[in-house]
């Protein structure tokens, strides 16, 4: 989900067309922009962008 | 939907289906996936259909409400009868069977159970309903204790004298340890949980390759992460070198979240953990620190959880299925007497739960 605004400690997100408020303490670092996933109404962890891009790339080059 | 669909390609679901074949070894080859979601989305997706006859994934204990005790089941619905009582659970604990009844069917007789999505909705409703003590059922892995932690927290923030917590909190990685043990069991490696090592990190595996010479993979929940941490640990295997791999580099990182670690940390302490049909695993759960028994419903509703005297007669392999020495198709009931309208057993309940992944998509 997608980081929209930042509220203390909680963040508006958004999926598709849905928008939801979680709870983003677990997540000190996170900023407006970060995609991130979110278990139970609080988000978890940070999706790494390039770490995704990697991951494809590696699927792509498996010979 | 942006780090979903592209992890669904069928067009390089197939190209790794075909390198999955093509490094096959000849021998039969049993992978565990300790994880749910994985077991459901294996079969959502028809991953068994793509993947060579003789590689078995077989489910582990990875569904938290199936292997919560149904003794846990039993006190929970002796502190629902409490008239002053509102209890706030998960939806897929309502209709997993205690020893003699479910939280569903106690709700549709007097009982105030109510389903909430996440654990933060304890606190608003706690604060809504103060002539009542509202009781959550806290029931999850490492994904979830987190959450329940900062639950805790706000809770003791904001003063609450109305809200408890009835955890039945575990812990992955003993788990794995205590399986590893079963002599029966003949893994070749495990497929290990996404969400979970989001949390705990890819670290506290590393004594399974190391102990045990079984390989690990965590790995994602979309049919390729499931396809490439199959083709990892098949390639680990045919090049006997186990080791802890990492699949879903986009979520985990070695150390996990340390943020989180340290939340649980600070409102829970480690201890032994009885699991359905496992029973006792050193080590394997969370208790609530003394400085927060105020929010502690074992404190609050004082009982023995005690192991029933009632023995459920029935052929249910719920016990062989969650240890994995079974599928869900081994078992005599499944399909025949139970189904997700009608389970026996709480791997038919869930959707976590191997049988009602099984009973689904098969």
């Amino acid at each position: 989900m997608k980081i929209k605004q930042i509220n203390g400690e909680f963040a508006q997100v958004e999926t598709g067309k849905l928008t939801r408020t979680i709870n983003i303490a677990m997540l000190p670092q996170a900023k407006v922009g970060d995609y991130c996933l979110v278990h139970a109404g609080f988000a978890i962890q940070r999706i790494a962008p390039d770490k995704a891009k990697e991951t494809l790339s590696l699927i792509d080059e498996i010979r | 939907m942006k780090y979903v669909d592209e992890f669904r390609n069928l067009g390089l679901a197939k190209k790794l289906a075909e390198k999955i074949r093509q490094i096959m070894p000849s021998e039969k080859i049993n992978l565990m996936e300790v994880c749910g979601t994985h077991t459901q989305n294996f079969c959502r997706f028809g991953l068994d259909k793509l993947l060579p006859e003789n590689l078995s994934l077989i489910s582990g204990p990875g569904c938290p409400v199936c292997v919560s005790p149904s003794e846990y089941i039993d006190t929970a619905i002796e502190i629902s009868k409490n008239k002053d009582v509102l209890m706030l659970t998960f939806g897929d604990m309502l209709r997993i069977p205690g020893n003699k009844s479910s939280l569903e069917k106690e709700r549709a007789k007097s009982s105030d159970v109510r389903m909430v999505y996440s654990p933060l909705e304890t606190i608003n409703l706690a604060k809504k309903n103060p002539q009542k003590k509202v009781v959550f059922l806290a029931v999850g892995f490492e994904t979830t204790a987190p959450a329940i932690a900062l639950s805790i927290l706000q809770a003791k923030k904001e003063k609450l004298k109305n809200l408890y917590f009835y955890t039945c909190l575990k812990l992955i990685p003993p788990a794995m340890f205590f399986l590893l043990q079963d002599k029966r069991l003949r893994l070749n490696g495990f497929l290990c949980p996404g969400h979970v090592s989001a949390i705990i990190g890819t670290k506290p595996y590393e004594f399974i390759p190391q102990g045990f010479g079984v390989g690990c993979c965590v790995s994602g929940f979309e049919p390729l992460d499931i396809l490439e941490g199959i083709y990892f640990l098949l390639k680990q295997i045919v090049e006997k070198k186990p080791r802890v791999e990492n699949q879903y580099l986009r979520v985990v990182t070695r150390q996990g979240n340390l943020e989180a670690q340290k939340i649980m940390r600070q409102v829970f302490l480690v201890e032994d953990s009885i699991w359905r049909s496992l029973g006792k695993i050193p080590q394997s759960g969370l208790k609530i620190r003394s400085e927060f028994s105020q929010f502690d419903a074992q404190k609050e509703f004082p009982f023995k959880r005690k192991i029933s005297n009632v023995k459920r007669t029935t052929k249910c392999k719920c016990g062989d299925i969650l240890k994995g020495l079974i599928s869900p198709l081994g078992c005599p009931l499944f399909s025949r007497i139970c189904s997700p309208e009608q389970p026996v057993g709480p791997c038919m309940v869930s959707k976590e739960g191997a049988c009602n992944a099984y009973y689904r998509y098969h």
